[in-house]
């Protein structure tokens, strides 16, 4: 849009952004066609597709288990959890492309690194007992972070999140009972189930993002009402909701100072070793060079398959011209 | 010319209204016009006159590709008995809390 681009705010520019900040004033939402300050529409994009990237790369850890997973059930649960996944991966990339930016290049940026996704993707899944972890944590932490994102400020992303919010309902309970189930089982069953919860706890918790003191951006992104709650309240929001879960479950949350705080009328939970996930954020976490690996591979070796779906197209339309 | 060859044959339009900022454009019905601008106004006149909409769009009905209603049963057949696709399905844990 060439007004938002421009360097100096012309008076009709004042009069459009002064009509921006009264529709989001007024709770209501912004359409790919109305005005957006450059920002906005920038901050929309970055999240956006680093949003969609997430899901893509999250098929990984679980498709690498649909072969092994231990029943038909099982295999043909984690089939349509998977499924999910890389449906809601377009739902948003299509939401993104609403603000002007292409598919391919929102792909380029993902395989040259240049766009990130969630770091909770570059942990390894090595156990079964992984898929049930992922599904009652990782997504129960994704849903806690996308639930108010259903009101995001940006139509086409909160009608992208309602439809993902509806799906993904079934994602946190399948996997809680996976970790039931091995919970009811043997020790050996029981002892992997805990050693899982164990290595997931802490980075599903840090899923919300760095603490709100150091996350300047979030609070730009609550003035627009793109996020409707900080990090840190989510966080809390989250570890209050697990707590009974993993009572239930019978495993332990590894964390020494998670206890209630009758004051504060929440849990307290331990300081988050930050350093480990700014390090997984620059690239060293255990499986960031795989999962982009095994993402640029999936596209380069799809390359024939869209190649042939053109050229298809191509020569149905010119037989039809033909025809007429 | 026979009457029947004079007839005017406007294109067919379908027709897709907002009813408020936040929601998506939903399917109103059809109409016929010589173009794209006058679709809009017919649109406005035939399908909003009780301010049902803040935003149309109008697509001509000739762009449009629809599955085949006769095959709707093989062709909707694969979400049938997957019902571990929904939350109702994990029985297991239905009396946790937040789940």
């Amino acid at each position: 849009m060439s007004a938002a681009t421009s360097p100096t705010a012309s008076p009709s520019e004042a009069s459009k952004l002064a009509a921006f900040d009264a529709l989001i004033a007024e709770n209501q939402r912004i359409e790919p066609s109305d005005w957006m300050p450059e920002a906005y529409r920038k901050t929309l994009v970055r999240q956006m597709s680093q949003h969609a990237h997430s899901e893509i790369i999250g098929m990984q850890p679980e498709g690498n288990w649909i072969t092994r997973a231990p029943s038909l059930k099982r295999k043909a649960i984690l089939m349509a959890k998977v499924q999910d996944e890389a449906g809601h991966g377009l739902y948003l990339y299509s939401a993104t492309e609403t603000l002007g930016i292409t598919r391919d290049e929102m792909l380029d940026q993902l395989h040259t690194g240049k766009a990130k996704y969630s770091s909770i993707f570059n942990y390894l899944a090595p156990s079964w007992a992984d898929m049930g972890s992922i599904g009652w944590l990782v997504d129960g932490a994704a849903i806690a972070n996308q639930v108010p994102l259903c009101r995001a400020s940006y139509g086409p992303y909160g009608r992208a999140m309602v439809r993902i919010c509806k799906e993904e309902s079934f994602h946190q309970r399948q996997g809680f009972e996976i970790l039931l189930a091995l919970m009811n089982g043997t020790e050996a069953q029981q002892r992997m189930a805990q050693e899982s919860v164990d290595r997931w706890y802490a980075p599903a918790l840090m899923m919300f993002g760095p603490p709100d003191a150091e996350s300047p951006n979030s609070q730009q992104s609550m003035a627009w009402k793109i996020k409707r709650f900080s990090n840190d309240d989510l966080r809390q929001r989250f570890v209050d909701m697990i707590v009974p879960q993993a009572e239930f479950l019978g495993v332990t949350l590894p964390d020494p100072d998670l206890r209630w705080n009758e004051d504060r009328g929440h849990y307290d939970f331990g300081e988050l070793d930050w350093d480990e996930f700014y390090a997984v954020l620059r690239g060293s976490g255990q499986a960031n060079a795989l999962r982009l690996a095994k993402r640029r591979a999936a596209h380069d070796e799809g390359a024939w398959v869209r190649e042939a779906a053109r050229a298809y197209a191509e020569r149905a339309a010119s037989s039809e011209r033909l025809a007429s | 010319m026979t009457g029947a060859e004079r007839r005017e044959t406007w294109p067919l339009w379908e027709v897709f209204v907002r009813s408020s900022r936040g929601l998506s454009h939903v399917h109103a019905g059809s109409l016929h016009a010589p173009d794209a601008e006058l679709a809009v106004r017919n649109a406005r006149d035939l399908y909003t006159r009780r301010s049902e909409g803040v935003s149309i769009w109008v697509v001509p009905a000739s762009a449009i590709t629809a599955s085949d209603p006769d095959e709707k049963d093989a062709y909707f057949e694969s979400p049938r008995g997957k019902d571990f696709r929904r939350a109702t399905y994990y029985t297991a844990s239905e009396s946790v809390p937040h789940l």
